[in-house]
């Protein structure tokens, strides 16, 4: 019942009448207790996809990989579409989606402007996919809307748990690599010569991203993955380049924006993305605009402040 | 007695149809600085290449401190040619020199290397920017990390691959005291490729010279004359001593002393 209520994305529709004007629609707080009970597995999922996708952004941005989570995540939603078409699990068609872009743009681009390419030729074939089992897909317009735009998904307890199991896979896969992968993605040629598995790590990466993107779609939707596997990110690369400090705000940004996002939408009757995106820019913005005024002052007060 | 530390016997290398070297014959002792020139396309890098185990000899025999080359050995140093940083990636000059230490292995850093980072970051003298971010550094300060995080393995023997491109007359100077600095302090070897002869001139002990009709190893004022290396060309080529610098013309080589044009 809560799972069917919740799933629709449109939890309040029933309580914002349509009379209302349209601010709202955008922030209404009536009954907001009761909503908050219903909504706890989304808050759950969300600070999951948070810590995922502040941490998996810190490599995107170190290996200037946006187009490719981009890519990625339009595949993702051609595996989620054909699992709502052929009556699967929605999460295990994305990961399937997703996996084999990664895969694909592992094996074919090696190199960044090859890389490019693959994404720019693979993304539109996975959209139109998407596109082709969405219209034969008989359900709600709802489900279908939401896989590209965003949704609260039906989180139930099982939700969770798949969505649970997944963030440990990628976060502990993170872990593991977190050095090579560093020195890796920054400095590849000495990386290579002190015996790092150059290659091998990229495709793990690359892996770990396609299940980070197939997570992130059930929240944000494919279109809006960025939101919360870059923005944050490249708003923590602004401010500060310790490697400690980085995924720390990272992952904090992508929180306050996902979690931040979900209490606000709750008594909306719009989707939930617009919220998680609006949060992530101003973060951004932000950040921009303080990394400006640092980066005028000099990085850090040189003893011998001799400009170069 | 001083040990070799690198040893080629009679190597060859070659890409499809066309040699790059053979039958090089090259040892290097341990503290020795090898300046290793030659055109474009002459086969210097792929020579670094070799010693790293990244690249098998065609034929012939290479022993890196008596063993057949192993990829991620500590016993060398690698100060790769110069490439563009992103200003916004988020690594400092200290974060690339630890890398020299701990980079390659698995799992998240436990213990602080601080004290070991600063040292070496002092022993470069790029302490003042230590914790900027290393796309925001300029040429010299750069190559002074990189130098850093080469010696972070406390290297036999030191490869580096073009450290002076890009660099003004001055920071040249600087970046190559710097590594002849470093050679003398912990007896590292150093191979230094390079297209730029006159920074480096004052500090070889031996030039390898790799040209388009053969080599030659030996003391700069033996290989470095127009007999010599109208032999190595099969040109044409004239060497020029003039107020302490060399400068050598020919057809082939303008592309290759590029340095003389906005010296």
């Amino acid at each position: 019942m809560i799972a069917s209520l919740v799933g629709t994305g449109l939890v309040s529709a029933g309580l914002a009448s349509a009379g209302d004007p349209w601010w709202g629609q955008l922030f209404s707080f009536d009954n907001y207790g009761e909503l908050l009970v219903l909504v706890r597995g989304s808050i759950v999922t969300g600070a999951l996809l948070a810590l995922v996708g502040g941490l998996i952004g810190v490599f995107v941005i170190q290996r200037d990989m946006a187009f490719a989570v981009h890519g990625v995540s339009e595949m993702s939603f051609a595996g989620a579409a054909a699992a709502l078409l052929i009556g699967i699990d929605v999460v295990a068609g994305s990961m399937a989606g997703s996996i084999i872009a990664a895969v694909l743009i592992g094996l074919l681009g090696q190199r960044a402007r090859e890389r490019n390419s693959i994404i720019g030729v693979l993304m539109p074939f996975g959209l139109g996919l998407g596109v082709l089992f969405l219209a034969l897909y008989p359900g709600r317009a709802a489900n279908k809307f939401g896989l590209l735009t965003g949704q609260i998904v039906a989180v139930d307890e099982t939700r969770v748990m798949t969505m649970s199991v997944l963030a440990a896979v990628v976060i502990g896969g993170l872990v593991l690599v977190w050095r090579p992968l560093t020195f890796a993605s920054v400095d590849p040629e000495v990386a290579s010569a002190r015996g790092v598995p150059v290659r091998a790590l990229s495709m793990v990466f690359l892996v770990l991203l396609g299940l980070a993107v197939a997570m992130a779609v059930q929240i944000v939707g494919a279109l809006l993955v960025l939101s919360l596997l870059i923005t944050p990110a490249a708003a923590a690369t602004r401010l500060t380049a310790s490697p400690v400090w980085v995924p720390v705000l990272s992952v904090t940004f992508a929180m306050v924006a996902a979690v931040g996002g979900i209490l606000l939408a709750l008594g909306a009757s719009v989707p939930i993305s617009p919220y998680i995106t609006t949060i992530s820019f101003i973060i951004y913005l932000v950040a921009r605009r303080v990394g400006t005024v640092r980066l005028r002052r000099g990085w850090v007060s040189r003893e011998s402040s001799v400009p170069s | 007695m001083r040990k070799n530390v690198l040893e080629l016997h009679d190597a060859a290398l070659a890409f499809g149809e066309r040699t790059l070297w053979s039958g090089l014959d090259l040892s290097v002792a341990s503290g020795e600085f090898i300046t290793v020139l030659g055109p474009n396309g002459s086969g210097k890098t792929t020579l670094l290449r070799v010693a790293l185990g990244t690249q098998p000899l065609d034929s012939g025999r290479v022993r890196v401190l008596g063993h057949p080359p192993r990829r991620g050995s500590r016993a060398l140093g690698y100060v790769p040619q110069q490439r563009i940083v992103d200003p916004a990636t988020p690594v400092r000059a200290r974060d690339l020199v630890r890398m020299g230490i701990d980079g390659h292995h698995w799992g998240p850093g436990r213990h602080s290397l601080r004290e070991r980072v600063d040292e070496l970051l002092d022993a470069v003298g790029a302490t003042p920017y230590a914790d900027m971010p290393v796309g925001l550094l300029s040429g010299g300060e750069q190559q002074r990390v990189r130098i850093a995080q080469a010696l972070a393995a406390e290297p036999e023997i030191l490869l580096c691959d073009e450290p002076l491109l890009s660099l003004d007359l001055r920071r040249q100077d600087e970046v190559t005291a710097l590594i002849d600095a470093t050679r003398r302090s912990t007896g590292t070897a150093v191979l230094f490729v390079t297209h730029e002869i006159n920074p480096v001139l004052p500090y070889t002990d031996r030039v390898l010279y790799l040209g388009p009709a053969g080599h030659a190893v030996g003391t700069p004022d033996d290989v470095l004359t127009s007999e010599h290396l109208t032999r190595l060309y099969g040109s044409p080529i004239d060497v020029i001593s003039a107020q302490g610098r060399m400068i050598i013309v020919g057809d082939d080589v303008h592309a290759h002393h590029a340095e003389e044009h906005h010296a």
